[in-house]
């Protein structure tokens, strides 16, 4: 019998496809989201909206709070870890959370390596803006990737941004020829092996899934048309006037994203949306989508 | 609706049945057999019931074959222990959710099937956060057990398989229930003595 190996861990990944994971801060949140449908639940200290507003740093969750949030839901729960910070993951994997997200969200630990993440058996996820960074990261044992977006801005540009750039990559890589596949892993930082993997499939090795600034059904329509497997929502649940209906409303829009009548009908009625950040409203220095390589 | 029906319908796409996804009841008149997926089955059966899904799957698997895997086979039992799911009732068991444990239980490993008498195979199974049964009708069939818990089981036209035949690429399951063509096919087999 073998556990913990690369399958098994895309193995779960597999399972939350079509489906919405939410950034939740307490048990009563995660109820919340379990009830609505989500498929998943990212127990973390602070929203992301709400880092940008207090900075600070920003570090893994309170073992406390996670457990009683894995005490109140039977979805998977995923938890943060900073950039780098492995002691922080080994944490986590004791708490035997289903999946750790290796996250430019909270303050980076190490400004040049990220985790190792085959020396664990809990799945990772990480984020990446393009398909350099994708590959690096799968490449230490990611099993699942997100695109960044602009965590805690309400605002879905960087998202879309990072995914098209990601589709627009991998369609190159499959026009290229073998010998041109050594040139482009060289150009975008990636190991020659998973270049030649993607140009087979066509599609990254493991579920790739849209984050970053996702606030309305129709944000979560547009990621799934454009290529998502599955949406994260952050901020953009509770820091609405409604987090209950506007949970089930991105879940229904999520699964049948293709239907614009029931995206219609699921964003009908809902209360007003997180305010959001105009990117001109960013500096440069603080864009969380900066942390990470 | 939400889970791994990509991967099914890849198998299927293998041993050449077309397949489409279902979402809606209406989806439903277009297809003569349905997989329901791996994923999460309080999700599924949320969104199950707010698009009215409940009485037509109900009854399209009446007369139907269908498939569930691992969240597939919780919303085909009689019975789950958790007042979240309303499960569909196609088959006559109690069902666990997440009995083997967290993300990091999950496993695999070589388990044997019996289809006949004639048919014993040892094929690779995945457990991912796997539903355990506790308890089964005597007219359900046990194609195959794991830690004394019966993982493939077979009732009438309805086959329910707690681990995922569709990660590791293993057509079989899909045969039994789908491919008339196929020696495994569930009518061949099921007359057929199993000890």
């Amino acid at each position: 019998m073998s556990k913990g190996t690369f399958e098994i861990k895309v193995g779960l990944a597999e399972m939350l496809k079509g489906g919405v994971i939410m950034d939740v801060t307490n048990p009563e949140q995660a109820k919340i989201a379990e009830d609505a449908g989500a498929c998943a639940v990212m127990a973390l200290e602070r929203i992301p909206a709400d880092i940008r507003k207090d900075g600070g740093i920003s570090r893994m969750s309170d073992p406390e709070m996670i457990k009683g949030i894995q005490d109140t839901v039977s979805i998977p729960v995923m938890a943060k870890c900073r950039i780098g910070h492995f002691a922080e993951a080994q944490v986590l994997e004791t708490l035997e959370i289903d999946f750790i997200d290796e996250s430019e969200v909270l303050t980076p630990a190490d400004e040049h390596n990220h985790i190792w993440k085959h020396d664990f058996k809990v799945p990772f996820v990480c984020g990446c803006r393009n398909l350099g960074e994708a590959l690096r990261r799968i490449a230490e044992g990611a099993a699942m990737i997100r695109t960044k977006g602009e965590a805690g801005s309400g605002n879905i540009v960087e998202a879309v941004r990072h995914m098209r750039t990601v589709m627009t990559e991998i369609k190159r890589v499959t026009r290229l020829d073998e010998e041109e596949l050594v040139a482009e892993a060289k150009d975008i930082g990636a190991p020659l092996s998973l270049v030649q993997q993607v140009a087979k499939l066509g599609k990254l090795p493991v579920p790739n899934f849209a984050a970053g600034g996702i606030a309305t059904p129709a944000d979560a329509s547009l990621m799934m048309q454009l290529g998502a497997e599955t949406v994260f929502v952050g901020s953009g649940i509770f820091k609405s006037d409604d987090p209950a209906a506007r949970a089930k409303a991105v879940v229904e829009a999520t699964t049948h994203f293709k239907d614009p009548k029931i995206v219609a009908n699921a964003s009908t009625g809902l209360k007003k949306a997180m305010k959001g950040l105009d990117m001109s409203d960013i500096p440069k220095e603080e864009r969380l989508q900066e942390r990470g390589w | 609706m939400q889970g791994d029906f990509a991967l099914h319908h890849n198998a299927l796409e293998r041993i050449g049945i077309e397949s489409v996804p279902v979402k809606t009841p209406s989806d439903l008149d277009q297809i003569d057999g349905l997989v329901i997926p791996g994923g999460e089955s309080t999700t599924m059966s949320l969104l199950i019931n707010t698009y009215n899904m409940f009485e037509p799957l109900v009854r399209f698997g009446m007369s139907n074959p269908v498939m569930g895997t691992c969240a597939g086979l919780i919303l085909m039992a009689e019975v789950v222990n958790d007042d979240r799911i309303d499960p569909l009732g196609l088959i006559d068991i109690v069902i666990e959710r997440n009995a083997y444990g967290r993300q990091i239980e999950s496993s695999k490993q070589k388990v044997e099937f019996v289809f006949s008498e004639n048919h014993k195979i040892k094929l690779s199974t995945t457990l991912i956060r796997a539903p355990r049964i506790t308890r089964l009708s005597d007219d359900i069939k046990v194609l195959g057990e794991y830690n004394n818990s019966p993982i493939a089981i077979l009732s009438g036209h309805h086959l329910g398989l707690s681990f995922h035949p569709e990660l590791d690429e293993i057509d079989i399951f899909h045969q039994i229930i789908f491919d008339k063509q196929s020696e495994f096919y569930f009518k061949k087999i099921e007359h057929l003595d199993v000890a």
